[in-house]
């Protein structure tokens, strides 16, 4: 296991650009910090973000890591083309011939993502709790730290998307059209979820059924959006007559259909590649 | 004899095309082996099947007797195909050192296996500002790391200019010298005849002979003959068991030998017959004039 990622760490060492992409994302991962200067003056009003409650803990995990997800398209990149590049330089072949098996090969490629996956993780953790710290309104032990389910799905997201742009990357061989058939996949999605909603099966919950089983949905479900559970939207809702019933917890279906998804990308991973001639 | 590599019955189907048809053959240890062929007569194909890079569709292959699996197999092969695949962004040094760590092999013998190749000198650039012939280069370094029990080389020589054509044959020639096994693949047949000591001729997937290069043609040479009196030459041939197939080539009379006989000895027969020869020459067939005819016939 140390081996294949040690590997897989001394290809990615060298290469300029993983180490650009990582930076960027890393980098602009702390910039959520930002998000906290932000203030404004509406009318007689002066709005500061800080003051409206989204770095008290325990609410901050969920809205970091909501927030620091929508950055994974960046690491996306770096997974996929880690993958494509290998055809394209043809060193998968060189790799096998060397003495690497396939299975070897997709293992190696599925660590990497658990490697990024758990120091994206380890980074928001420590982002969050620095943050938190310093703007929390409450900082008892153990309000800090409830609801790090946050946290944990945050993980698991992460690692069933890169496994699914590993997959792409196995499938399609060229990171620009697997970053591609990603976009399409979603709107696959879209499409799907419309059809069935507006289309087979008015006025039922079938189609939303269904869609909490679509891997990108599935994805997307495991954190939800954390904006509507802000103090001065609800009060707003409230006023409008609105009332949010919504569940924001972390389910546990939800992360069971996800790390099925990631246990068959990663399958699927081996089986197109067993299944190639090189 | 220790077999390193054992292959039954093996065959590949792309489609409808059958790429390798009931190819059998086996490599021993020590013997410098050629696979001929002309293009499309699925030596690459072969190759890419026992280096686990291409599915087989039926038959089988051994490494070592059978002891270990394919993948650990090649950690104790040196493999070189069609062209060198490296990682462009990194240096010479940097590409073997990974390859180091994928066969499992100490990185000791990175600096000694540049300097065989003649690369010591840049083994810091980048591997994407190498010219072909020094990719190739670094490529054989690549598959020496591990001294392998076997080194397998597919058309080495593609593409290269003629200076990089010698270079890769010297080196080639310097570690047969060593007593490696080599699999050398190729439709250049003076690079094979060269080098090798059996040949395994393939066309359309078909092996057509296997053996070693002298035992290639059963027959025991030809002789290209004159003389003043072509139809007494052409009576006193035919009229001897020892001759075989006559036949003209312009001015000359080609004949086959049945069975071993040197030049003095036709020259004294013919003479007896009353047949003075203006012209005697004994050959063998070379390794191209018997590959030609067994690509032909078949």
């Amino acid at each position: 296991m140390l081996r294949l990622l040690k590997i897989e760490l001394f290809k990615l060492k060298h290469s300029r650009s993983v180490k650009v992409i990582s930076s960027i994302y890393f980098i602009l991962i702390t910039f959520i910090a930002l998000i906290a200067s932000i203030e404004f003056n509406f009318g007689n009003i002066h709005f500061r973000v800080a003051d409206q409650g989204i770095f008290n803990f325990p609410f901050i995990w969920h809205f970091n890591t909501y927030v620091a997800a929508i950055l994974k398209l960046f690491l996306a990149i770096v997974i996929v083309s880690l993958m494509s590049n290998e055809y394209t330089y043809r060193t998968l072949k060189q790799n096998l011939i060397d003495g690497l098996s396939k299975k070897e090969f997709v293992l190696s490629k599925f660590l990497t993502v658990l490697l990024f996956a758990s120091i994206s993780t380890i980074f928001i953790f420590i982002v969050t709790l620095t943050l938190g710290l310093s703007f929390s309104d409450y900082n008892e032990i153990g309000i800090i730290f409830s609801d790090l389910e946050y946290i944990a799905a945050y993980f698991i997201k992460l690692v069933a998307f890169f496994s699914f742009c590993l997959f792409l990357g196995v499938l399609v061989k060229r990171s620009a059209f697997a970053l591609g058939f990603l976009i399409v996949w979603q709107v696959i999605e879209w499409l799907l979820y419309g059809l069935m909603k507006w289309q087979f099966f008015r006025d039922t919950e079938i189609a939303d059924k269904v869609a909490l089983f679509f891997p990108l949905n599935a994805m997307a479900n495991l954190i939800k959006e954390p904006f509507s559970r802000l103090g001065v939207i609800q009060t707003a809702a409230n006023q409008l007559g609105e009332n949010f019933t919504k569940d924001y917890a972390v389910g546990w279906l939800n992360i069971l259909i996800v790390v099925v998804w990631t246990f068959l990308f990663v399958y699927w991973s081996y089986a197109v590649l067993k299944r190639r001639d090189l | 004899m220790e077999n390193i590599l054992t292959i039954n019955n093996l065959t590949k189907k792309f489609g409808s095309l059958t790429a390798v048809n009931n190819l059998s053959f086996t490599i021993e240890k020590g013997n410098v082996y050629g696979i001929l062929g002309p293009n499309g007569s699925g030596k690459s194909t072969t190759l890419g099947i026992v280096l686990n890079v291409v599915n087989k569709t039926s038959g089988d292959f051994q490494w070592f007797n059978g002891d270990i699996s394919t993948h650990d197999a090649l950690k104790k092969v040196g493999a070189i195909i069609e062209r060198p695949n490296f990682y462009p962004y990194m240096t010479a040094v940097q590409n073997l050192k990974l390859v180091c760590k994928i066969k499992e092999v100490s990185e000791a013998k990175i600096l000694e296996k540049l300097e065989l190749v003649g690369l010591s000198e840049r083994k810091d650039s980048k591997f994407s500002t190498f010219s072909l012939g020094m990719k190739q280069r670094l490529a054989i370094a690549s598959a020496l790391l591990n001294d392998p029990e076997i080194l397998i080389l597919d058309e080495p020589t593609n593409g290269l200019d003629p200076q990089g054509i010698h270079q890769i044959r010297e080196i080639i020639k310097k570690i047969a010298s060593l007593g490696t096994t080599i699999l050398l693949a190729s439709h250049l047949l003076d690079e094979v005849e060269k080098v090798c000591t059996h040949v395994v001729i393939l066309r359309k997937g078909v092996s057509l002979y296997s053996g070693g290069v002298d035992a290639m043609n059963a027959s025991h040479g030809f002789l290209t003959l004159q003389s003043n009196n072509m139809e007494l030459l052409e009576r006193a041939l035919k009229g001897n068991s020892a001759f075989g197939t006559v036949k003209r080539d312009g001015e000359y009379l080609i004949v086959y030998l049945n069975q071993p006989m040197d030049a003095t000895e036709v020259n004294k027969l013919l003479f007896e017959k009353g047949v003075t020869l203006s012209h005697l020459v004994k050959r063998k067939e070379s390794l191209e004039e018997q590959f030609l005819e067994l690509t032909k016939q078949n």
